[in-house]
């Protein structure tokens, strides 16, 4: 049996931290870092007698994340007890949602290589992190500065069928989430944790395999990796006439392997109940419909838009539609030159190169989308060359000042003079006479040579197109 | 008359009108409750800094600041409560050295209104118990005989009140926890309406039923330490929004045109012939006053037991587990045989620090919650409960309240029931419905047995109506005449 007769079955987990201020049930900070257990107010920590109270920022958010998904909201959901004991789990139970979720049956779409991919999700629910634990030698320390942070779990069905759109599909997530301001994606900082499951089948078998769970991988890259290897691994074993056990296994980057971390005879009775502490959480219609209105438009939708509102390839709009910020500066720009191909260009070039040398965000960029349009509109219009035109922004990059400033303090507006240059031309002939009589028997190339010499005897202003025609005209064997 | 035999309402009154320093009043109910806790156990925490307290409450006195309705009362609190940076335990060994950095929203606000705190009552550990015997920290005594118990599991803050140790003090109710001390001690015991108190700083037992309530000489001092401590609280998402009416200014005995219900299923076999007496002895007082006695059904009485025990367990279960010796209170001696595994770490510390009936209960919950029973039981429970409710807003769309004895035997000796947990089970018949339907409900004292033991009767209301309950049981206690009787213990 070769391996082309099997298919892999992925579904993801994704955990996405919440951006608010304070946690889901107490008021202590949810901001990452901070000295140990600095965070930590007696709720977070489950100290007896104190009670959770719902943060309803994290409630906005999560329904706000459950609408972007295309879920159904559900106007009154439960907040269930998982019972598990581990140290960092400060009340020896997570507060999270087990029958009745927030958001169910919803979907995201997103393009692999270029072609629209549509992944179900089943449910999205609300719960609460626990704190963090390291071990050392004998010890072990806890942290309690994560624990009550408020994260939204995101389930998919399990309908992937390829690492590759796998880490695509976590990719889209991010890129959703972010678009949201809901969760800043940071996969190293932990703010974005995904675990995948995986088994494999034989094509046109409708059951599914035994299936793995990979905990806590944090690169799109890993996700990729880790699945493959997992994929490989499971078929090996079977066509070998071996099982997969059902286990939890973890990814080790270096070795570019999986290995079991936990079998499933270790499975927990998580004993979900509905907690007592906290009622039922009831939201009215109203109050989704509002958030409704204020969604933002979702990266895939602003893929197709800048495709056909601005002729771009695919690859270009997805550039630009990957951050919220970055689609919005070419947007801007682009409304003040209307050129849109250049405008893309300038971004993905200078900008977007300045930036990641600078490790500055886009919003704070020195260069303006409206100054950088600016600049465009006046290379367009021939006020500048484009060479000039990257030495303008340069300076606009480390000033700050507009191109019209920068154009007229430099003295860089372009020569389009033709007595001007007629004269520069007949003066740089004169003295390369033999470059002109070589030209003139028909090594073309030379033509080049003239092209600079101009434009270092202007200084870069000439207009090029001016000085094409005029060199033509003039170095056109006398008749 | 001596001060400790005045109620909280009357000790307020003589501090503000200055007839009386708040601090003479602390020093007295100290040094009182100092001689007499060796007696009977009540305290397992003694509060030196009550005097203190109480000058601060004076100065403000002297000062002309309105101090509250309870200026210079000294009250006594469970040790289910959280008391900032005062030691609080649950009695159990495993919280034997914990000292609570916030202090429970009762707590705060009956200092609010000018209360100071005498001490920590005892109770049975994590209020699991109905006669104060599982404390780690010894038995409290009944001051009618001291070889019998106070009954629990806030038998302690009914032993301090009864002995007259303070005027007020604070129980909780999950069960009948109040209600059933505050008869088995001869005192008055409200368990309020579920939500009309914040559970904030109660440390949970069972967390849809726990509900704090005062503990009092007289039904008025009652009514007045509901309006202190209920109220919304923004820390506790399960207390209602619903303000806090001014019951101690309403209280109305007039009886006349209130139909009060007795539930026949209250009154078969097992019910002592005594109990059964003084109740049946209310019910004429009632009727004298003018109420209209009514017979009404309450099937599921008998299944009440066992629904609450399944849904108190259950809840115990997950709220105990953060118990494990790893953040505060008690952690197992690991110097000498390291834990090899995390789990050997949790059930060493878990195995010493709680105590048998904990465990019991732990393992009941866990057992009714895990999968494969959890149909069966928590869920099945929980659907009874609502099954209970409906009962009870069905007769009470007959009667406006219902009266009926409190506990089905009188108080037992220390020790004679400790080996059979079921049958004490079996006592809390007729108080855990309340709790499962989350109405209110109140225990006055009616009357004495032969032995010497004052009997309360029970009375119940629909939800936010402890009014009716406050006027009835005034009725009742100005009938009965049990006001100022006093165990031999205390003089």
């Amino acid at each position: 049996m070769s391996s082309g007769d099997w298919e892999a079955v992925i579904g993801l987990e994704i955990h996405a931290q919440l951006l608010t201020r304070s946690k889901i049930f107490s008021p202590d900070s949810a901001s990452f870092g901070g000295g140990d257990n600095q965070h930590v107010h007696p709720v977070s920590l489950g100290m007896p007698g104190t009670l959770p109270v719902l943060n309803e920022k994290a409630v906005e958010l999560s329904v706000l994340i459950g609408l972007a998904l295309n879920c159904r909201i559900n106007k009154q959901s439960v907040f269930a007890r998982k019972n598990y004991f581990y140290p960092d789990l400060p009340k020896g139970y997570q507060i999270s949602q087990f029958d009745v979720p927030l958001c169910e049956n919803g979907y995201i779409d997103f393009f692999v290589d270029g072609e629209p991919m549509r992944v179900e999700i089943t449910r999205a629910h609300m719960e609460e992190d626990a704190g963090k634990s390291t071990h050392h030698g004998d010890g072990t320390l806890l942290n309690y500065n994560r624990a009550g942070v408020p994260l939204l779990e995101i389930v998919s069905a399990p309908v992937i069928r390829s690492p590759a759109v796998a880490a695509e599909y976590v990719r889209a997530i991010r890129r959703t989430l972010r678009y949201l301001e809901a969760c800043d994606g940071n996969l190293e900082e932990g703010s974005l944790r995904c675990d995948c499951n995986v088994s494999i089948r034989q094509k046109n078998n409708p059951q599914l395999g035994t299936r793995v769970e990979i905990k806590n991988i944090n690169s799109f890259r890993f996700i990729e990796k880790a699945i493959e290897y997992e994929i490989q691994r499971q078929i090996d074993l079977v066509e070998t006439g071996q099982r997969v056990v059902q286990e939890t296994r973890l990814f080790d980057s270096v070795k570019n392997r999986t290995y079991a971390m936990r079998s499933k005879e270790d499975a927990h009775d998580y004993r979900y109940f509905p907690d007592p502490d906290l009622l039922p959480l009831e939201i009215s219609s109203s109050w989704i419909e509002k958030l409704r209105l204020g969604l933002p438009e979702l990266p895939f939708q602003r893929v197709r838009r800048l495709q056909i509102d601005f002729g771009l390839s695919h690859i270009d709009a997805s550039h630009l539609a990957d951050e919220r910020e970055l689609g919005d500066y070419f947007e801007e720009a682009v409304k003040v030159c209307s050129n849109p191909k250049s405008t893309c260009n300038w971004i993905m070039v200078e900008l977007l190169r300045e930036l990641n040398l600078g490790k500055i965000e886009i919003k704070n960029s020195p260069v303006s989308p409206k100054n950088l349009g600016s600049l465009i509109q006046f290379i367009d219009q021939g006020t500048i060359s484009g060479k000039i035109g990257k030495l303008v922004f340069a300076e606009m990059w480390s000033s700050g000042r507009r191109p019209d400033q920068v154009i007229e303090e430099k003295g860089f507006v372009q020569v389009s003079d033709n007595s001007t240059l007629e004269k520069i031309i007949d003066e740089i002939l004169a003295k390369n006479s033999g470059q002109v009589e070589q030209y003139r028997s028909g090594k073309e190339k030379v033509f080049g040579f003239f092209v600079g010499q101009v434009m270092r005897e202007t200084k870069g202003q000439a207009n090029p197109d001016l000085v094409n025609s005029l060199l033509l005209k003039k170095l056109r064997p006398p008749l | 008359m001596d001060l400790f035999e005045n109620d909280a309402t009357g000790i307020a009154a003589l501090v503000r009108s200055k007839s009386v320093s708040a601090v003479e009043v602390a020093t007295t109910y100290l040094a009182r409750a100092e001689r007499l806790n060796g007696l009977l156990g009540a305290f397992i925490l003694l509060n030196q800094e009550v005097i203190n307290q109480a000058r601060k409450i004076d100065d403000k006195i002297s000062k002309g600041i309105d101090v509250g309705p309870l200026a210079g009362v000294p009250v006594a609190v469970k040790d289910l409560l959280c008391t900032k940076d005062i030691r609080t335990t649950a009695a159990s060994k495993i919280l034997e050295n914990f000292v609570p950095p916030y202090s429970a929203t009762v707590v705060e606000r009956l200092e609010a209104k000018g209360a100071v705190l005498l001490g920590k009552t005892n109770l049975d550990e994590f209020a699991m118990g109905s006669s104060n015997e599982t404390s780690a920290f010894g038995v409290c005594r009944n001051p009618w005989n001291r070889e019998y118990v106070p009954g629990g599991s806030s038998g302690g803050s009914a032993v301090a009140v009864a002995s007259r140790m303070c005027p007020l003090a604070i129980g909780t109710d999950t069960g009948g926890s109040i209600r059933q001390p505050a008869s088995y001690c001869g005192v008055v015991g409200l368990k309020p309406t579920y939500g009309r108190v914040s559970r904030y700083g109660i440390i949970a037992y069972a967390s849809s039923l726990d509900q704090a309530g005062p503990m009092t000489l007289t039904v008025r001092d009652a009514a007045l330490a509901l309006e202190v401590i209920g109220g919304p609280d923004l820390r506790d998402s399960t207390c209602s929004q619903i303000e806090v009416p001014r019951f101690s200014e309403n209280i109305s005995p007039k009886m006349r045109g209130l139909k009060i219900g007795i539930p026949r299923q209250f009154f078969q076999s097992g019910l002592n012939g005594e109990i059964e007496r003084v109740v049946r002895n209310a019910e004429d007082l009632l009727k004298e006053a003018g109420a209209e006695l009514m017979e009404v059904d309450l099937p599921l009485t008998d299944v009440a037991v066992a629904t609450y025990y399944l849904l108190a367990t259950s809840e115990a279960s997950s709220n105990l587990s953060r118990y494990d010796g790893v953040r505060y209170g008690l952690r197992a001696d690991f110097t000498k045989s390291p834990a090899k595994t995390l789990e050997e770490f949790y059930a060493r510390t878990r195995s010493e620090g709680f105590g048998e009936e904990v465990k019991r209960r732990i393992i009941l919950g866990t057992y009714a919650l895990s999968s494969g029973y959890y149909d069966a039981y928590f869920k099945k429970a929980g659907q009874v409960r609502r099954l209970i409710r409906d009962e009870f807003l069905n007769v009470f769309e007959q009667c406006d309240v219902i009266m009926g004895p409190v506990t089905a035997i009188l108080p037992f000796k220390i020790g004679e029931k400790v080996s059979d947990p079921l049958a004490m089970y079996l006592n809390d018949v007729y108080t855990t419905s309340a709790n499962l339907a989350g109405i209110p409900g109140l225990s006055v004292p009616a009357g004495m047995t032969e032995q010497g033991f004052p009997v309360g009767i029970q009375l119940l209301a629909p939800h936010f109506e402890e009014q009716r309950l406050f006027n009835v049981a005034t009725a009742i206690e100005a009938a009965a005449g049990m006001k100022g009787r006093l165990p031999d213990v205390i003089r």
